[in-house]
């Protein structure tokens, strides 16, 4: 033996084995263990999925109570087919967990608090501070509600144990190599599915879409310009409101008798100066939006009702949706469906179809809360000291100690701002959050009762106890009804409740109860022949309830325009019309910029662009310049009306911007109109000297863009459908497409229509479908991103509801899953 | 002939054993191979090296050819390596390399300890015409 050399390259070699297997740091982040991942037994290479795989499975489960059969057609979607009720959904949670399994733990993990857990603290403790935002906003503290609430009712509580069964069967026989590629990438193992983490979910819809505010942005603002000024920059209702219900529908409501505090409007907080700059408040995306509607057969070539759906949400990778056909006896639904929760949410059966939207109604208020001493126990309230209760919830880091969040509980909510977790202006005051979410909820069940629902009255027994968030809920049915209402559960507010930041200590400040279940209007068949919404408001002004909340008019108005003037519809036209680039709000702005524009105020350059503005068709086509134009002139119009009432150049704390409706609303109504004199100024601006200002501004702007060959709309909007975790690698970006905000076809920079959707309610359902993504979740598959393109031409799938022998005969079918009772 | 043989039993090995056992395992069937198949250092490096990059090299390239390169090229372009022909590269020669360095860690085990340089060129001599 010769020692020397033995050990000297035993250690090299051992030295390489132990450094291979380490995640070594790179630029800030982490790779992954490079021998692990690299390896082609256990690496990224086994994620490698065969182009032409087939997915045939025979599984045997003691929690089955029959046979289920599954045949994924052409484009991988199954077509499940089982003998018990609840088989169903086990087969769910399988075919979720096989396909998705990575991002159903990733966005609960989210929604739990818990990334910190897998990616560490992040640059500046951002992901820690996302994870303690999560806690104290009170998501596991709302899930742990609506879970009790779920599991008292023996719908849901069914569905979920199959369901979590089902993703348990997947998870519990996963072998190292079969992870998922992202388990691989940031070195962690997937752990047992529940219902809580079902709940946890469904409360992360509530957050992306009843979870947006304004509150501190709003007080800052009050605390800057007079009531009557505010009212006009933040005006309650729109001139143009074409609001969901109309006025074809009588409501008959109980009077409002919610008590408005005496001393509300002198109430408002006024922070101090920051000394610091202002990190952007975190909130979830403003155009979390929609479009759904329904036509009468009357209008309709078939006499048949058409029922159309595109929800906007962020789009990504893999996709929020999972199409599927889920078949038992008494259950035949088609549509798309949650990786994280049982049943359809959005789709169809054998008798009708349903859609949503988003009521973008604001349920969520701050209370500023005054503790007795640094230790929190007691707080005020009504003139005493009350006692707090505390959540303890530890947050693991990896790679460092734990962190514990002591969430001091108060009766106007969990405190989400106080001195260890400062709120964003530095007040360094408590303040407690008030959330609809908060709530025990059970929306599941209203989901599962759709996909049975046979006609009008199953869809309002099965919205009836919907919560939150607030959704318009569209129906159409073979009977030929079509129907819409706005549902969820709404604090009854008085007045202005709620916009501002309000004091805690004072129970007339609290949500005095809900608004009644009746005064949730239902459209059904209205003369007009058709229903829609678009996260507008959903009734005028008059209704007795205040309407708090941020609402777009636009897409409303365009829809409704539309539908009003159509006849002998088809399929077709209801794709071109979901696929819309036609931008009605430039069509109404633009009139008002050519006539305040004082053209021999521009430079030869300026005019180049201005005429290409003039020319401009209003559409927000991908190869057009006028949207990149109108859209940057609108933009810097609004900014320099307003950025001297708001202070926007000197004072940092932020505040709300100001609604476009605004604006244009202000111009068409008066010439003079008086925000547009610069009031730091001696002399008297016109909206003449506002509108030639602003389009000297973003001259360069669109100068420096032409030079990188980046003026025409669908490159200056730089488009893209991003991986979770954000990996370049892993995303779709340089998307050459049209569309944008308040155009039908909402697909702004990383937003957009999340499935498209149009089913004709005819004997045999007419349905077509498309979403940007693909069915399975692993990036190392064909079927990643296969829908993409097919959704950026604005093709559509046929959608097959179709019954097993129908679906057993195709020859493209990609595989064959039979489960069975152990 | 034993050249052959011990890249052939430490690919087959460094195959079979991470099936079961952590990725890195096939390290330890390389030194064995070495151990049972006694070669000088170089060539014990060269055989563990060989097999292991044919192994990983042969793996990936037809897990690759089968996924039409999807996923290898998304990973060359997380990495910044160019292309998914690079990543099979740097897979085969990282595999090669652990598996080099364990033979050859193995190859001395089995060495008579070094005595004289001319004994040493001598037995060099004879294993070669052996061969």
């Amino acid at each position: 033996m010769r020692l020397i050399p033995f050990l000297l390259s035993a250690a090299v070699t051992t030295t390489l084995v132990v450094v291979m297997d380490m995640q070594l740091p790179l630029k800030g982040s982490k790779t992954p263990r490079l021998g692990y991942f690299l390896s082609p037994a256990t690496g990224f290479w086994q994620n490698a999925e065969n182009v032409s795989s087939n997915f045939d499975l025979h599984l045997q489960s003691g929690q089955l109570h029959g046979k289920a059969e599954v045949y994924l057609d052409d484009r991988l979607v199954p077509h499940v087919y089982a003998q018990q009720e609840n088989d169903v959904y086990f087969v769910q949670g399988y075919l979720h967990a096989k396909f998705r399994l990575w991002q159903m733990e990733f966005q609960t993990h989210a929604a739990a608090g818990r990334l910190s857990e897998v990616l560490g603290a992040g640059k500046n403790d951002a992901i820690l501070n996302h994870d303690k935002m999560f806690r104290r906003l009170g998501m596991v503290y709302a899930a742990e509600n609506s879970l009790k609430a779920m599991e008292a009712d023996t719908l849901t509580k069914n569905a979920c144990d199959a369901y979590t069964a089902g993703v348990n069967a997947y998870v519990s026989a996963l072998k190292e190599a079969d992870y998922p590629l992202e388990y691989k990438i940031l070195n962690y193992k997937p752990e047992p599915w529940s219902n809580l983490k079902t709940a946890l979910f469904l409360k992360y819809m509530s957050y992306e879409l009843a979870g947006f505010e304004q509150d501190f942005e709003n007080t800052n603002a009050r605390s800057l310009l007079s009531k009557e000024v505010f009212e006009k920059i933040y005006p309650y209702g729109q001139d143009s409101l074409d609001p969901v219900i109309s006025g074809e529908v009588p409501i008959a409501l109980p009077a409002n008798n919610v008590q408005r505090p005496a001393g509300a409007d002198s109430a408002y907080l006024h922070f101090a100066e920051p000394t610091r700059a202002i990190d952007s408040i975190m909130k979830p995306n403003k155009n979390n939006g929609s479009n759904n509607w329904a036509v009468h057969g009357s209008k309709t070539k078939s006499g048949r009702p058409i029922l159309c759906n595109d929800p906007h949400l962020s789009l990504n990778l893999p996709s929020l949706w999972y199409e599927m056909q889920l078949s038992a006896p008494g259950y035949n639904a088609y549509g798309v469906s949650f990786p994280g929760a049982p049943a359809i949410i959005i789709g169809f059966n054998d008798s009708c179809a349903f859609g949503v939207t988003n009521a973008e109604r604001d349920v969520r208020d701050y209370y500023e809360t005054t503790f007795k001493d640094s230790t929190m126990q007691e707080y005020r309230y009504n003139g005493a000291w009350q006692k707090t209760t505390f959540r303890d919830e530890i947050i693991r880091i990896k790679d460092a100690a734990s962190d514990t969040e002591h969430i001091a509980m108060t009766v106007m909510g969990p405190v989400m701002y106080d001195k260890h977790f400062p709120d964003i202006l530095q007040s360094g005051k408590a303040y407690a959050c008030r959330w609809k979410a908060h709530d025990a909820s059970n929306e599941l069940r209203s989901f599962i009762l759709l996909d049975k629902a046979k006609g009008y009255n199953d869809y309002i027994d099965a919205t009836a106890t919907f919560q939150c968030p607030g959704q318009n809920m569209a129906f159409a049915s073979k009977s030929g009804e079509i129907a819409i209402r706005q549902q969820g559960q709404f604090p009854a507010k008085w007045r202005r409740q709620g916009d501002f930041v309000m004091p805690g200590e004072d129970s007339s400040y609290a949500w005095q109860g809900n608004i009644p279940e009746q005064a949730n209007a239902v459209m059904l068949n209205p003369g007009r022949g058709f229903i829609s919404s678009a996260n507008q408001y959903p009734y005028d002004t008059t209704y007795p309830y205040y309407l708090g909340g941020v609402y777009q008019p636009y897409r409303g108005l365009i829809i409704n325009r539309k539908l009003a003037s159509m006849n002998n519809i088809t399929v077709e036209d209801m794709q071109h019309m979901q696929t819309d680039n036609y931008n009605v709000f430039a069509a109404m702005a633009k009139p008002v910029l050519l006539h305040y524009m004082n053209e021999s105020a521009l430079s030869a350059k300026e005019l180049r662009y201005w005429n290409q503005l003039k020319q401009w068709n209003t559409r927000n086509d991908a190869d057009e310049t006028g949207p990149t134009i109108f859209t940057s002139f609108w933009d810097s119009l609004k900014l320099f009306v307003y950025r001297d009432e708001l202070h926007l150049q000197k004072h940092s704390l932020p505040v709300t911007e100001p609604e476009a409706s605004t604006l244009l609303e202000g111009l068409l109504k008066d010439s003079a109109y008086v925000f547009a004199d610069d009031i730091t100024t001696p002399e008297k601006e016109t909206v003449t000297d506002m509108v030639v200002k602003a389009f000297k501004s973003v001259a360069p702007v669109l100068q420096a863009a032409e030079e990188k060959n980046e003026l025409v709309w669908g490159r200056f909007k730089k488009s893209r459908i991003t991986h979770l975790l954000r990996l370049p690698a892993l995303s779709r970006t340089g998307l050459f497409s049209g569309g944008g905000t308040n155009v039908i076809n909402a697909f702004t920079e990383t937003h957009g229509p999340s499935w498209r959707m149009v089913v004709e309610l005819t004997d045999e359902t007419n349905a077509w479908g498309v979403y940007p993504g693909g069915q399975s979740g692993n990036p190392g598959s064909a079927y990643y991103d296969n829908f993409i393109n097919e959704w950026l031409d604005g093709k559509y799938y046929k959608l097959q509801n179709v019954k097993k022998e129908a679906i057993e005969k195709q020859e493209a079918l990609k595989g064959v899953m039979v489960f069975e009772k152990a | 002939m034993k050249f052959t043989t011990a890249l052939l039993l430490t690919a087959l090995l460094g195959f079979a054993l991470p099936l079961y056992a952590p990725w890195w395992s096939f390290a330890i069937s390389s030194l064995l191979v070495a151990l049972v198949i006694p070669q000088k250092p170089w060539r014990a490096f060269l055989a563990g090296f060989a097999g292991l990059f044919l192994l990983w090299g042969v793996q990936s390239a037809w897990l690759d050819s089968a996924n039409s390169g999807l996923l290898s090229s998304k990973m060359a372009a997380m990495f910044g390596v160019g292309s998914g022909i690079v990543l099979i590269l740097v897979t085969a020669f990282l595999g090669a390399l652990i598996s080099g360095g364990a033979a050859l860690a193995g190859s001395f085990v089995v060495q008579p300890k070094r005595v004289r340089a001319t004994v040493v060129e001598e037995q060099e001599a004879a294993e070669t015409t052996a061969e």
